[in-house]
């Protein structure tokens, strides 16, 4: 078992005849390939204007409707230019197609604030934008990771950036640790997914046993996660939050990652951690030893 | 990207919110020409840089100079611009450097019944526009957050049908507004909330709201940022961007394709994405040294952007050394070295470097670094990079 992402999960990719939406789509079909091959995951592609064309073997549609319905597309990996991205995200939801996986970075704030309304009571799920995308090891890789990185194994992985995200499955996959799931949830003011429903689906997923999130500054979803975990998570916790040095009220990279102000500085979200029980990493070269801390834990 | 108040107020009285009267001044005689036209018998004179506490603040070359000043005639007008004019302000903000100030905004006195503040931003939990509102005008409005968090109103609204009258009332009578006031608010609150979508702002505030002695309300004070990443449909507001105002450096790699941010330490860093730049910021801290900058070189760093990266660096004269921190996933750690060692040799690297790689052929990437035979160190975790660099520099 896994969260979001099974054996049943059939991706497309909208902007599939981009540079880099072609790239990470051969990728992710390479990935498929190598650990279930015979098995079609990874179904073809659209761009408005280029339906009823191939590209490397993708067969390509003009809207995610026809796609969904001549593939059975269940998920959506979007690589569409940051000005048009909203509309594709849209597009996905309208179509139905189930969970919406936007890799995207740059998008208007006030654009994902439009989706963010539209989406409500969605019955499609949306991570990201700017994220990695998500990986269920040996099963579906969805996203921009390097797959080989990603172990086989039983944490459960929420993670708001990308490199962050890679170097904690590294120091996992060097003592011997793998993931259920890995999710990069995106460092925007505005996503998707946050680490609540994350928690709550690893939580109740017999496959994960423990959890690592990796959080940064800005807002209070970590806080809020802390109080969630509090109330619902018994599976082991680990975390770490980037940007302890950060000055306030600058713009780190992540545009969610602004400190101003007091609130959602690291040392907060730390301290709420580790008051419901979660062991936090102090430095980044401790992600993976802390998720193993925090299993030893309960031992 | 920020803009200054002048220009806040005259987009805002565009869109139709009232701004009092005020004249923008470049010289004293501008100055006392700009008090003659208001005609009125005060004025106040305001330095325009970007950061805030500007009437706190003090000028280096004149001390008891404030940036924010009352004048009662145009010659008092001049005399204050001529010390405020080419002079520094330091304030809370700025840092001890301070701004230098080159535009003055002349504005007529109102009749200050009350002050009041009015916020626009994005909230991430509704996940859309919230307006905050508070009676505690002229304050920071993060002090009174702290301090009196009963006293903040927060009134999301929708992005597309924008503030509602009736949550305009509601925010006007919880602020205790009466009279022709609730009027008055209800136009004005609908406006900010429009101009805010509108504009694509990441940030509006209204600090202090003015509510003169006859019920009108006025803006005391704006400050307007935008949304870096929706400028590509504001193209009408790119003119309004001072570079004065920035830190040339981050303009610089802007312009390049990087993520940059100066710090006040002496420890360079060069990382790719922006949580692990961000965690080699703590992880030298952690260690006890000082970052002097962020820098993230995105996912597909190549030769020009890691080149580029070294100078914008090696351009700030704290930095004693660097510490350059690369996982290599679909970017392989291999093609990242042949980017550093090319740079190397553009730039002529003096001071010490600590290279940590980790990832895809990270083998091929180590050995081509020690083969190189440049003065490069090889850190073989985070932690044993961390340490390294920060010894380095007591070397």
């Amino acid at each position: 078992m896994s969260i979001l992402v099974d054996k049943h999960t059939k991706i497309i990719c909208q902007g599939i005849t981009g540079k880099s939406g072609l790239f990470h789509s051969q990728q992710c079909r390479a990935y498929a390939k190598e650990h279930r091959p015979g098995e079609d995951v990874f179904v073809g592609g659209c761009t408005p204007g280029k339906g009823g064309t191939e590209i490397d073997g993708f067969p390509v549609f003009n809207t995610v409707e026809q796609a969904v319905q001549k593939t059975g597309a269940n998920c959506s990996l979007i690589f569409v230019p940051p000005p048009f991205a909203a509309d594709a995200i849209l597009e996905a939801n309208d179509a139905g197609i189930g969970l919406i996986v936007c890799i995207t970075e740059g998008i208007p704030v006030l654009d994902m604030a439009r989706v963010h309304r539209a989406m409500q009571g969605s019955k499609n799920r949306l991570i990201g934008p700017n994220c990695p995308g998500i990986i269920t090891p040996g099963v579906a890789k969805i996203g921009i990771m390097p797959g080989y990185i990603h172990k086989k194994g039983t944490v459960g992985l929420i993670s708001k950036s990308g490199t962050l995200t890679y170097e904690a499955a590294w120091q996992m996959g060097n003592i011997g640790l793998g993931q259920s799931t890995a999710v990069g949830i995106g460092g925007d003011p505005i996503i998707g997914t946050m680490y609540i429903d994350l928690l709550k689906m690893f939580q109740d997923d017999p496959a994960t046993e423990s959890i690592l999130m990796i959080g940064e500054i800005g807002g209070n979803a970590e806080i809020q996660a802390a109080q969630f975990i509090k109330e619902y998570v018994t599976k082991p916790v680990a975390a770490f939050i980037a940007g302890a040095t950060a000055p306030p009220g600058k713009r780190m990279g992540h545009a969610g990652a602004i400190i101003s102000g007091g609130a959602g500085t690291a040392a907060e979200k730390k301290a709420a951690l580790e008051a419901v029980g979660v062991v936090v990493a102090d430095s980044p070269a401790d992600m993976g030893t802390a998720v193993k801390r925090a299993i030893d834990k309960r031992k | 990207m920020k803009i200054h108040e002048y220009q806040a107020k005259q987009l805002l009285a565009k869109s139709g919110v009232k701004v009092p009267r005020g004249i923008v001044a470049k010289t004293p005689d501008e100055a006392a020409a700009a008090f003659t036209e208001l005609g009125g018998a005060l004025a106040v004179v305001k330095s325009q840089i970007h950061a805030g506490g500007r009437g706190k603040g003090r000028f280096k070359q004149h001390p008891d100079q404030p940036g924010v000043v009352l004048v009662k005639s145009a010659d008092a007008a001049k005399d204050h611009a001529a010390r405020m004019l080419g002079s520094t302000l330091v304030t809370i903000q700025t840092g001890a450097e301070g701004k230098a100030v080159s535009t003055l905004l002349i504005e007529e006195g109102l009749k200050i019944a009350k002050e009041m503040y009015l916020g626009v931003v994005v909230d991430r939990e509704s996940g859309g526009p919230v307006l905050i509102a508070s009676t505690e005008g002229g304050m920071e409005i993060e002090v009174v957050a702290h301090n009196n968090p009963e006293k903040i109103l927060n009134e999301p609204y929708d992005v597309e049908a924008g503030l509602q009258p009736y949550q305009a009332r509601n925010v006007a009578y919880r602020l205790g507004l009466e009279g022709t006031s609730i009027r008055a608010a209800e136009k004005l609150l609908k406006q900010l909330c429009q101009f805010f979508v509108d504009n694509d702002c990441s940030m509006v505030e209204i600090n202090p709201l003015v509510v003169t002695a006859d019920g009108d309300l006025i803006v005391g004070d704006a400050k307007v940022t935008f949304d870096d990443n929706a400028m590509f449909r504001h193209q009408d507001l790119l003119p309004l961007r001072d570079l004065a105002e920035e830190e040339p450096m981050e303009v610089q790699a802007q312009a390049s394709g990087l993520s940059y941010v100066k710090l006040e330490g002496n420890l360079g860093c060069l990382v790719n994405g922006a949580g692990l730049a961000m965690s080699t910021m703590d992880i030298i801290k952690y260690h006890g040294g000082a970052p002097a900058n962020f820098l993230d070189v995105g996912g597909g760093a190549n030769v020009d952007q890691v080149t580029e990266a070294f100078r914008i660096i090696l351009a700030d004269p704290n930095v004693k050394g660097i510490l350059v921190n690369i996982f290599g996933g679909i970017m392989k750690c291999d093609t990242i070295v042949t980017a550093l060692l090319s740079a190397y040799d553009k730039i002529g690297i003096t001071i010490p470097l600590v290279v940590r790689l980790e990832g895809t052929n990270v083998e091929i990437a180590r050995k081509m670094l020690a083969d190189s035979g440049k003065k490069i160190t090889i850190g073989t975790d985070l932690t044993d990079a961390a340490k390294k660099a920060v010894a380095s520099l007591g070397a």
